[in-house]
């Protein structure tokens, strides 16, 4: 095994700081970095708030009256030797996707960049098990990769002010859902009937970093049955082994 | 319909926040609550309530409330505004800034336009009866969470109440709230300094920056010199600390305040400490403003420096006299009539 690169403190004011295990987005860094936020909340330690992953470092937002800065680096040293690389096993989701035309009004233009056809294009989107990175941008937001190669595009030109929610969409090597409706400039394949963010509930997001996500084709009509079940809460989706409550 | 405060007209953006929803950044979700924490608590305070219960966050302009309860018990604190109670017969009282003032039913409370700041708090005793949502009353309006109804107050709305009636007992009263703003804002430069140009750091220390009408709870926007990136506008994602200054690549750096995301990808070259944030939520825009950087040391011994104020805050609450006049003498003892001077301005 390659000798494993200490990560490097930097700060972000007086209340977070960062643990940045690299400049790029890469499974070995994603790993250690959610290994690090991993042991940091089996340690319970007092003063730390909250920490978050990103692709390539943690964000360790801290309370400096409890835990002043070196302290909190002092405490953070000993869980940095223990971070272990291989990624944990995570969470397994099968998200039901709706790729009609109409859910996914850039498949065309996506099969014509690419020069696949759109079938193929949701074929190898649907055949891809994404890794959660990292949330953010919005509420239950998931950056997932890695997008096959063939089906990677930049950002468009035009973003568009009004993403639907449910959205299922790609972008460079990425893909995500729009968990509610918003301006995005990713390319937009399809729509989840399943609420990827939904705060009546006590883990309002459905996915977090660490996961891993399939999207599975579902027809029109399939769709529709499951949006009524989720918007009227009785649509349950499990990981896979866990049972349905 | 549940009894409360009626909103008559709702100001500009007046929304419930707390001291936020801290523990679900690694969902994407955002911590917001008050812009001005110390405000939010010096409110709080004069009403009996613990600091952090939540209160409404007034921007730029009051509300006109119909009290629709037996009785109410609030105070402000925060900007400058004229803070009146109207009679049935529509006669105005005006309400000594940093006085709790207890309205009976089917009288009005009127908050008129804010000056010297951008926010201020209307607490009620008791607080507001909201369910929490991820354990804060805060409004997040982007994602339709917490708050009343997860937005701004409207017209129409009854705003709920956990008491129906004024608890029986003397005003009180703040004898000073200090808002005077820091001179230069300090900064902690950071995480992203290293993708700047020396010379941008150095404008950024040495320049006044405005701040522009585009400011809302997510990120106050800055005009001034522009910042040169020294190695590109685009970083993969990292997390976004309260007050990290982000510049995107038209250069112009904005800082992210409570709404603000949970990672991004523009380089951050650095933060506002914590001390200095409440008095930048205050900020209207055209204010101008400038930096000026300091150690992680110097950034922690103020953060505890506002923490002690805000616990002789706490200390320093008052009875005030019966018929709401400020004592000015016990005031000039104080020696604190400045600061009362400044909440007005």
């Amino acid at each position: 095994m390659p000798p494993v690169p200490q990560p490097r403190f930097l700060r972000s004011g007086d209340t977070a700081l960062v643990v940045e295990f690299g400049d790029r987005i890469d499974r070995d860094i994603s790993a250690r970095v959610l290994s690090l936020a991993g042991l940091i909340e089996a340690a319970a330690i007092p003063g730390v708030v909250e920490v978050v992953p990103t692709f390539r470092s943690l964000m360790v937002h801290y309370e400096p009256l409890a835990l002043p800065h070196c302290e909190l680096e002092q405490r953070l040293g000993p869980l940095i030797d223990r971070i272990r690389i291989e990624e944990r096993p995570g969470r397994r989701w099968r998200v039901p996707a709706c790729y009609d035309a109409d859910a996914g009004p850039d498949l065309a233009e996506v099969a014509e960049r690419t020069g696949l056809s759109v079938a193929q294009v949701i074929e190898r989107h649907s055949a891809t098990e994404f890794h959660v990175y990292m949330m953010g941008f919005l509420p239950g937001f998931p950056y997932m990769g890695t997008l096959p190669a063939e089906l990677e595009l930049p950002r468009r030109e035009n973003p568009r002010l009004r993403v639907p929610s449910g959205s299922i969409a790609i972008a460079m090597a990425m893909s995500t859902v729009y968990t509610l409706e918003s301006p995005g400039g990713w390319h937009l394949l399809g729509r989840t009937p399943v609420l990827m963010w939904d705060p009546r509930r006590a883990e309002p997001t459905l996915v977090a970093a660490g996961d891993k996500v399939m999207f599975t084709p579902v027809s029109r009509r399939e769709y529709e049955t499951i949006l009524a079940q989720a918007t009227a809460g009785t649509y349950d989706l499990r990981p896979d082994g866990e049972a349905r409550a | 319909m549940t009894a409360g405060l009626r909103v008559l007209t709702p100001g500009l953006m007046t929304t419930l926040q707390d001291l936020g929803r801290p523990g679900f950044q690694r969902l994407g979700i955002p911590v917001s609550g008050a812009l001005d924490p110390v405000s939010l608590r010096a409110a709080n305070l004069m009403v009996g309530n613990p600091a952090g219960t939540a209160a409404l966050e007034i921007a730029y302009q009051g509300p006109l409330l119909a009290v629709e309860v037996d009785s109410v018990r609030v105070a402000l604190a925060g900007a400058g505004a004229p803070l009146d109670i109207l009679g049935e017969a529509g006669v105005a009282e005006r309400v000594p800034p940093l006085t709790s003032v207890s309205l009976q039913r089917g009288q009005r409370l009127r908050i008129g336009a804010l000056s010297g700041g951008a926010v201020a708090y209307l607490a009620v005793e008791g607080g507001f009866a909201v369910a929490p949502v991820l354990g804060s009353r805060s409004t997040y309006v982007r994602a339709g969470i917490g708050g009343f109804a997860a937005r701004a107050i409207a017209a129409g709305d009854v705003l709920p109440l956990v008491q129906d009636a004024a608890a029986e007992r003397e005003e009180q009263m703040l004898p000073a709230l200090d808002l005077v703003a820091p001179a230069r804002y300090r900064i902690v430069l950071g995480p992203q300094d290293d993708y700047f140009t020396q010379a941008a750091i150095r404008t950024l220390l040495e320049a006044t920056y405005t701040v522009t009408p585009a400011t809302d709870r997510m990120g106050m926007r800055l005009d001034g010199p522009r910042l040169e990136h020294a190695k590109g506008f685009n970083i993969v994602s990292d997390g976004i600390a309260p007050g990290a200054i982000q510049v995107p690549g038209n250069g112009l750096p904005i800082i992210l305040l409570a709404d603000r995301q949970t990672t991004g990808g523009y380089p951050k070259v650095a933060a506002v400490v914590s001390a200095d944030l409440p008095a930048l939520g205050r900020l209207m825009p055209g204010a101008q403003i400038a930096f000026e950087a300091v150690s992680i040391d110097e950034a922690e011994a103020a953060r505890r420096q506002m923490m002690a104020y805000v616990a002789e805050l706490e200390a320093s609450v008052t009875l005030a006299r019966r018929n709401g006049v400020i004592d000015e003498a016990k005031l000039m003892a104080a020696n604190l009539v400045s600061g009362v001077v400044d909440a007005r301005s």
